[in-house]
């Protein structure tokens, strides 16, 4: 078929064009996580790995990481070290024999220095999803947090209810002794549907 | 204060006690069970372990009113005879030393013998890495509870 450019100005079209579309991918740090099928998504790749900054720092953060550790055992204190005792996940995350977490940590926390925290839920993530933190980069906890084989099958619906979870909650109730958590869990909360409903998308690193 | 009916060993103790207080001072001190211990206070040591609803929970940190309506068994009501097969082992190869680590050991061991009766050595320190025994008995306790499955096992009795 014979186009009528002149062949100068194809030349010139199509160089634009590449650098356009150069451009536009240089924006999108990853490809979207996930395909979403959620009605308020709106993909913004920027503002999605901007709030998955404030998202990571936060579950980084001891309060949130040290229920999420690589091993089997806990981890404690805010330099997070692993929890006096070595008590073990177990297969439902809340213990083995005379070692479960309701043997020590109460529906509330104890009064006191460094005393047991305490909440009705205390547990960590079951074994067959531990949806590990722990030494996790920023590129793989993103796409970890939105993979249903990995995240306990949560879509977002449910990932957002999640920010609510009264043991997410208890991060911000950490007795006494132990930091906060770096934002507030509103700011969190933000951050978190943020990055979900803008696509999910994964930082670079 | 409150009114609080705590049934320790099968018997029903009303007792006058703050809803705060520690299980172990309503089990020693108003109910004058005095074979629980008192170590750390910080639910660091098991000496204070006891059973509440089967679960070996450190009645130190454990407000008495989250023992309220619940049965709770000290190593006093372990066993009627002391016939448990974890007493009749700890019995046969003389654990304890001092012997003040060893109400909250036993205790442990009969949780981990009643979920798992035939323990490997790794079940055995996952389930009692939490007991500290400053005379260091951690040797016998370990085969102790070995010969206390072995006992279960022929007797069926379990904790
Ligand atoms: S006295 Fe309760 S754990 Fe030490
Ligand atoms: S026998 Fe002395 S502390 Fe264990």
């Amino acid at each position: 078929m014979k186009l009528f450019v002149p062949k100068k100005a194809a030349t010139v079209l199509s160089i634009f064009i590449f650098i356009i579309a150069v451009g536009a991918s240089a924006f999108r740090n990853d490809a979207p996580v996930k395909q979403i099928t959620f009605s308020t998504i709106n993909r913004d790749s920027v503002a999605s790995v901007q709030a998955f900054e404030t998202v990571y720092k936060t579950l980084m953060s001891p309060r949130c990481m040290n229920c999420h550790p690589a091993g089997d055992v806990p981890l404690q204190g805010d330099d997070s070290h692993l929890h006096a005792m070595g008590p073990k996940r177990g297969l439902d995350g809340k213990g083995v024999y005379a070692m479960k977490c309701s043997n020590c940590h109460q529906e509330t926390n104890i009064a006191g220095l460094h005393m047991p925290p305490g909440n009705p839920e205390w547990h960590l993530p079951p074994a067959a999803m531990k949806m590990v933190f722990q030494g996790k980069s920023a590129h793989e906890l993103a796409k970890q947090l939105v993979d249903k084989k990995q995240n306990g099958n949560k879509d977002i619906k449910k990932l957002i209810e999640h920010a609510d979870d009264g043991l997410v909650l208890a991060g911000w109730d950490p007795g006494e002794g132990r930091t906060l958590p770096p934002v507030t869990h509103a700011e969190f909360k933000k951050a978190w549907i943020t990055w979900l409903q803008s696509g999910a998308y994964a930082p670079k690193k | 204060m409150a009114k609080i009916t705590l049934n320790i060993n099968k018997k029903d103790y009303p007792l006058e006690a703050d809803p705060q207080m520690p299980l172990l001072w309503a089990i020693r001190d108003l109910a004058d069970l005095k074979g629980t211990k008192y170590g750390c206070g910080v639910a660091q040591c098991g000496a204070c372990v006891v059973h509440l609803d089967g679960e070996a929970v450190r009645s130190c940190v454990t407000k008495v009113s989250r023992a309220a309506g619940k049965k709770v068994v000290t190593i006093e009501g372990l066993s009627e005879t002391n016939s448990h097969p974890v007493q009749k082992a700890w019995q046969e190869i003389d654990v304890p030393q001092c012997g003040y680590c060893h109400s909250g050991q036993i205790m442990s061991a009969a949780v981990l013998l009643r979920e798992k009766p035939n323990p490997t050595d790794q079940d055995i320190d996952d389930a009692m890495a939490g007991n500290i025994c400053r005379c260091g008995t951690y040797l016998r306790i370990r085969e102790a509870i070995h010969m206390a499955a072995e006992m279960q096992k022929k007797t069926g009795t379990k904790g």
